[in-house]
């Protein structure tokens, strides 16, 4: 039978808030997992875990119309039809497509009376599956500008959820994005735990609330880590209490550590350099893993 | 004029520099329009700490399906390219979450049984604080599509004053839309390898719009000089520099302002703004 391996992602409501630095610092301390970089859009695990790339495939995603410069006679039906604002008018009285405004639709395609507009497929980003020294890891560029990194963001899940039952894993820890939306939901569909990453601010405290109600509405079992805890103790004690209500439990907390942007710069996860955070982070390990 | 604040990643300090650049600008102009675009996560409230006047509701147009009059073709959930609409067993089901309102089905649909409706994405809040009118987009939970949103609060886009805008993180849609009809944009940035490689992608975006922009570094001393020499080799104007001052992020923690508490401050954010005011005028 399939032995589902279990998922975890990290995400925050704000961006910022350590994701990267955390979900590097477990992945080096299972020793044993697949590791996804889902955060497309600033996509920074690799500054940490140099992988080598082993494949690379395009991802395509969607389509994007270009109009036929020679058919189009100019009569604007696509301007019209557009609800995106993409359509420009040329000064050669013909129109053409803003790429960065259209949303692959068709409509353009399917009402311009002269057949003059192509539906090319969009080349949104690539995807790479690559070696590092905590394991395999999958990962993405999005392309500048690009649609549908949700897209992206699932196809990168798939993929490591193959390459961990290929291999045997039983634990993936995902990077995820940032924020409520698209490539969030995406990222945390299916997963069997969230991380919320959040910091001791009061602007934190809005974006955790908003981060756990999300993982409630999709029914994933919610953890939170406090990173920074002693930078504003009372505040730490509000989010202990709001997680305590949300049924989140606060599983790790994390100190102000200057040394991790130090750690950063020699490309070391936090619990590879001797620095102060790396045993609140080495504690927080041990209370998920037994959770 | 508008000033849009983008980051490649979040957490960099757009709220920051975004606040307290209204709050500098609202007195030297009669007033500031203080757009937060940041619809996931909007938090300019915090610091801006207005009265709010009013809300307004935000809708898409999706289809709605009059079972009466549909034959059962199939071609809307042929044509809708976000799979919004599937038919199951002949019969057209709306996913209203996926649904991006190009409109489409309704125009396909030969019977004519596809009409819009209504539906709800989100909430835009309307705050006054002394001459700075706040206005905020607030994401439902669970609602994937965040650019129509940003697109209704652009809406409020005030002619005739300084416009602030607070961009969403990231390089797709969301900021595309935020940041697409600013006049100058303030890239904000850290002086690390995150901070760098994040800076390096805002900056593709804002060529590729073809935008006037600069850097804006934060937590200076933090990090190394990696952004500042990024920024020289790639010509690019630093327009402010924000010291790594732990008094700063103990003020943001408490959701303070740094110019009402750190008066020393003050002068580089007016220095921004004359400095964009100078670079407007003069088409850089």
């Amino acid at each position: 039978m399939d032995n589902k391996p279990r998922e975890i992602v990290v995400i925050s409501g704000k961006g910022g808030t350590g994701k990267t630095s955390i979900s590097a610092s477990l992945a080096y301390l299972s020793k044993d997992c697949i590791v996804a970089d889902c955060d497309v859009d600033a996509a920074d695990l690799y500054l940490l875990l140099n992988p080598i790339t082993v494949e690379k495939h395009d991802f395509y995603s969607g389509h994007i119309a270009k109009i036929n410069q020679e058919k189009c006679i100019g009569c604007g039906t696509c301007k019209e039809l557009c609800r995106f604002d993409a359509i420009k008018k040329n000064n050669n009285s013909k129109f053409s497509v803003e790429p960065t405004s259209c949303e692959g639709c068709k409509v353009c395609v399917e009402f311009c009376p002269e057949k003059a507009i192509d539906f090319l497929e969009r080349l949104c980003g690539e995807w790479m599956k690559s070696e590092t020294r905590v394991g395999f890891m999958v990962h993405a560029k999005l392309g500048i500008a690009a649609e549908n990194s949700g897209k992206l963001v699932s196809l990168i899940r798939n993929e490591a959820r193959k390459l961990a039952q290929e291999k045997g894993k039983n634990l993936i820890i995902i990077d995820g994005p940032p924020g409520i939306g698209c490539p969030v939901i995406a990222s945390i569909t299916g997963a069997t735990d969230v991380l919320v990453v959040t910091e001791p601010t009061i602007s934190g405290i809005h974006d955790l609330e908003r981060v756990v109600s999300l993982a409630n509405h999709f029914r994933i079992k919610p953890y939170v880590a406090i990173n920074k805890f002693d930078l504003n103790p009372e505040v730490t004690e509000k989010i202990e209490k709001i997680s305590n209500e949300l049924n989140a439990q606060v599983v790790g907390k994390i100190r102000y550590d200057k040394l991790v942007t130090k750690s950063q710069i020699e490309g070391k996860t936090i619990v590879e350099s001797n620095i102060p955070s790396a045993q609140d982070i080495i504690n927080m390990w041990e209370r998920l893993k037994i959770n | 004029m508008t000033i849009a604040i983008a980051s490649g990643k979040g957490g960099t300090g757009k709220t920051t520099i975004a606040t307290n650049l209204a709050i500098v600008a609202s007195e030297k102009y009669d007033s500031v329009t203080l757009l937060d675009c940041d619809v996931e996560e909007p938090n300019s409230h915090i610091f801006i700490n207005g009265k709010k006047i009013k809300e307004e509701v935000v809708n898409v147009r999706i289809p709605e399906v009059d079972e009466s009059l549909c034959t059962e073709c199939g071609a809307c959930s042929n044509f809708c390219q976000y799979n919004a609409i599937v038919s199951l067993k002949g019969k057209p089901v709306v996913f209203k979450e996926m649904c991006h309102s190009c409109g489409g089905c309704t125009l396909v649909c030969q019977p004519k049984a596809i009409h819009e409706v209504d539906h709800r994405i989100g909430l835009i809040n309307f705050y006054k604080s002394g001459k700075i009118n706040l206005i905020e987009g607030l994401l439902d939970i669970g609602s994937p599509l965040s650019p129509p949103l940003i697109g209704a609060v652009k809406g409020y886009e005030s002619k005739d004053t300084l416009n602030i805008i607070d961009a969403p993180p990231g390089t797709s849609c969301p900021v595309i839309e935020a940041i697409r009809d600013a006049d100058y944009l303030i890239l904000v940035t850290e002086p690390t390898p995150f901070g760098l490689n994040d800076l390096i992608l805002a900056v593709e975006v804002s060529r590729k719009l073809n935008k006037k922009f600069s850097v804006a570094i934060n937590r200076v001393g933090s990090g190394d000089d990696r952004v500042h020499k990024y920024c020289k080799k790639e010509n690019i104007p630093i327009i402010l520099e924000i010291p790594d001052d732990r008094r700063i992020a103990e003020l943001y923690s408490n959701g303070k302002i740094i110019l009402e508490n750190l008066p020393e401050y003050k002068k580089c954010f007016e220095e921004v703004l004359e400095k964009i005011g100078t670079v407007i005028q003069n088409g850089q």
